[in-house]
């Protein structure tokens, strides 16, 4: 078998705030081959933003800091780069899609300035040079016009046109790793079926991984070759995709598919997971989702579950499959 | 039939906009709603679905008069809503009320939950008599919090919580119609299906009217009765929600459809990738709003605004070739057969 493009190793990173400090991810370990799209779905606090960002590495120090773990990109640990190695790495090797396409872009440059920036940096062309791969890349991301666009401003574009700028922007480099930190969820349907069709295509032209980040699991099942589910800063179960959906596991997947509404059946009433997430100053002991489950035992309480394989590649951490 | 307790009739609102500076003038107006009709039956839920900027929650505001129309009809149980004055109007508010999108903005952090709650009592009365205190309770029992919650403030709950103080506080004058405006889109999956289950079984208990403002179609299709699809200020399509989602008639209802990711890894379907984005509404497109993104789009939808007419029982739709029987049979899975009907209806 290939060696995996990127392969993460209990990670752990935590914030250290004025109240204590919190662990945000814990033992997070997946591995993503190359080409291979990985989902991470999970609730909001449950860590998928920051797994991006330590894989990244940028979470911001102080107060954030990533304890412990490895991450495994091409066969090197890029924990232990240093900072201006990271620097070559990231938007050239890996590029990031951000949820907001209007905060993370620059308001006061034109996008085209903004796509030339990464370009002009990594592949090292001269500014016209740079600024004809930039109008190519928005002809590519399917922009109208693309000569003309190249001079607007963030804010003369709708939010799917800068969501488009944003996949412009991050694909310019080749990379090899996308990480998309739910790029659509700021956007209307229609426009999220052309986006999620643009990133596809493109992926698959370039040969990329991409690391697909989103709390929507139709957007997953549509997608992803392998998900990831996290609840409280933890991988709840690690499966392919036609598995988990098939045979879900974890009581959290089980609630998690119940929870939502689908087009295609009528339920007269939806399964709901009671409570609310753990507040991360106050995780219960043993299994982080005891207090919501339904199928709680003594152990659960007490012990937290490690990783039990329930079939060729498909994990859960629960004491109910222990 | 049951009569309809709310009734909308070609209602419009025209924002006007203006050029800045001091002297400001009047530069165009935006039609954020143009003609909307619509009734609502006494128990019944009706689903207001459409993207961002289509103006659903402006037609929610309308009917509460939270904005004041620019022109046309709400009738609620018999009695027009325009003409109210002041203290009519504050009657009237006794018998709808509505919950807002972003639970953290609709409740004022200052107040304790129980004065949230507590508020339309001091302004309406006590339904039933009783004392207040005590209804507050109530409210929030049924709601799912406890009575000791009163005394807390909004920042101390989580959305979904929060969201159920919003509820209590709409539920407490006991009102026969809430307009429900995207009451679950700020909450996470798991908590958005207890507010979905809390509001079903209000509806049940209470015998409470929705109108159920929301851009998920996966949503609405759960909790609506009837489901009225909106683009761009005006409504294209309108029917049962089983009539609407197995045969959508209008072309943007059909794409709009096709484009709802599907949590089934195994169901690949064909999705209809429309062109473009929503035009502006300050300059909304001729005849036919949705024609320049239309795949089956003629010279007639670009002439003509297409009138919304009852094309089967219960089913309206606006769309100029809604007549046209294999246009109408289209299934929203097939893009194929969709342009092959097209070129052999043009030929």
């Amino acid at each position: 078998m290939d060696k995996p493009l990127l392969e993460v190793r209990n990670l752990k990173t935590c914030f250290y705030t004025e109240d204590g400090v919190v662990p945000a991810i814990e033992d997070v370990s997946f591995s993503l081959g190359k080409g291979e799209t990985i989902g991470i779905v999970g609730e909001s606090g449950s860590g998928k933003s920051v797994t991006a960002l330590s894989v990244m590495r940028l979470i911001p120090y102080p107060p954030g800091k990533i304890e412990c773990g490895e991450i495994i990109f091409k066969g090197e640990n890029l924990l232990a780069k240093r900072m201006d190695e990271m620097r070559r790495i990231r938007g050239n090797d890996i590029a990031m899609i951000f949820q907001e396409p209007m905060t993370s872009l620059n308001p006061v440059l034109t996008v085209g300035q903004q796509i030339a920036e990464a370009i002009q940096l990594h592949q090292q062309l001269g500014r016209e040079d740079a600024r004809d791969k930039a109008v190519s890349m928005l002809k590519s991301v399917g922009i109208p016009s693309p000569q003309r666009r190249v001079d607007d401003y963030p804010h003369q574009m709708s939010g799917g046109m800068r969501q488009r700028v944003m996949i412009a922007m991050a694909l310019s480099c080749n990379p090899e790793l996308l990480i998309a930190d739910e790029p659509t969820t700021a956007l209307d349907v229609t426009v999220q079926a052309q986006i999620l069709e643009l990133m596809m295509a493109l992926k698959d032209d370039l040969g990329a991984s991409v690391m697909l980040i989103t709390h929507d699991l139709g957007v997953i099942a549509e997608t992803a070759d392998r998900v990831i589910v996290m609840y409280a800063g933890k991988v709840m179960e690690n499966a392919g995709v036609k598995e988990l959906f098939r045979r879900p596991a974890h009581p959290y997947t089980v609630g998690l598919l119940g929870s939502i509404p689908n087009l295609d059946e009528d339920r007269a009433r939806l399964q709901s997971i009671d409570g609310i997430v753990p507040s991360p100053f106050d995780m219960p002991k043993g299994c982080r989702f005891h207090p919501r489950c339904s199928l709680a035992m003594d152990i659960c309480r007490n012990e937290e579950p490690g990783f039990v394989s329930i079939a060729d590649g498909h994990d859960v951490r629960c004491w109910k499959y222990a | 039939m049951a009569e309809a307790l709310l009734e909308v009739k070609d209602l419009v609102k025209h924002f006007p906009t203006k050029s800045k500076g001091m002297f400001s003038k009047r530069t165009g107006v935006v039609k954020a709603v143009d003609g909307v009709s619509f009734s609502i039956k006494r128990g019944e839920t009706l689903g207001l679905v459409g993207e961002s900027g289509c103006g659903k929650s402006t037609t929610g505001r309308l009917i509460l008069r939270l904005i004041e129309p620019t022109s046309g009809e709400v009738a609620f149980d018999g009695t027009d809503v325009r003409g109210l004055g002041k203290r009519d109007l504050r009657a009237l508010r006794r018998e709808m009320q509505i919950v807002f999108q972003d639970p953290y903005a609709s409740l004022n952090p200052r107040m304790t939950v129980g004065q949230i709650v507590g508020e339309p009592l001091d302004v309406h009365g006590v339904p039933n008599g009783g004392g207040k205190q005590q209804r507050i309770q109530e409210l929030l029992d049924v709601v799912g919090l406890s009575a000791y919650h009163a005394g807390r403030y909004p920042h101390e709950f989580s959305g979904g919580q929060r969201q159920r103080i919003g509820i209590a506080r709409a539920l407490a004058v006991n009102p026969k119609l809430i307009v429900c405006d995207e009451p679950v889109s700020a909450l996470d999956v798991s908590i958005q299906a207890q507010v979905i289950n809390l509001l079903q079984d209000l509806q049940a208990n209470l015998g409470l009217t929705y109108l159920f403002i929301a851009h998920d179609l996966s949503v609405v299709k759960h909790i609506s009765d009837r489901v009225a699809v909106m683009y761009l200020g005006g409504l294209v399509e309108l029917a049962s929600k089983e009539a609407l989602y197995r045969s959508p008639m209008h072309p943007y209802t059909q794409a709009l459809l096709s484009a709802v990711p599907v949590p089934d890894p195994e169901r690949k379907k064909h999705r209809i990738l429309l062109e473009g984005e929503i035009p502006s509404p300050i300059n909304p497109p001729s005849g036919c709003r949705f024609h320049p993104r239309c795949p089956h789009a003629q010279e007639i939808c670009s002439a003509e605004d297409p009138a919304f007419t009852e094309v089967e029982t219960g089913h309206f739709i606006a769309c100029h070739r809604s007549r046209e029987r294999a246009f109408r049979c289209l299934s929203p899975k097939g893009r194929t057969v969709a342009k092959r009907l097209t070129t052999s209806t043009l030929a």
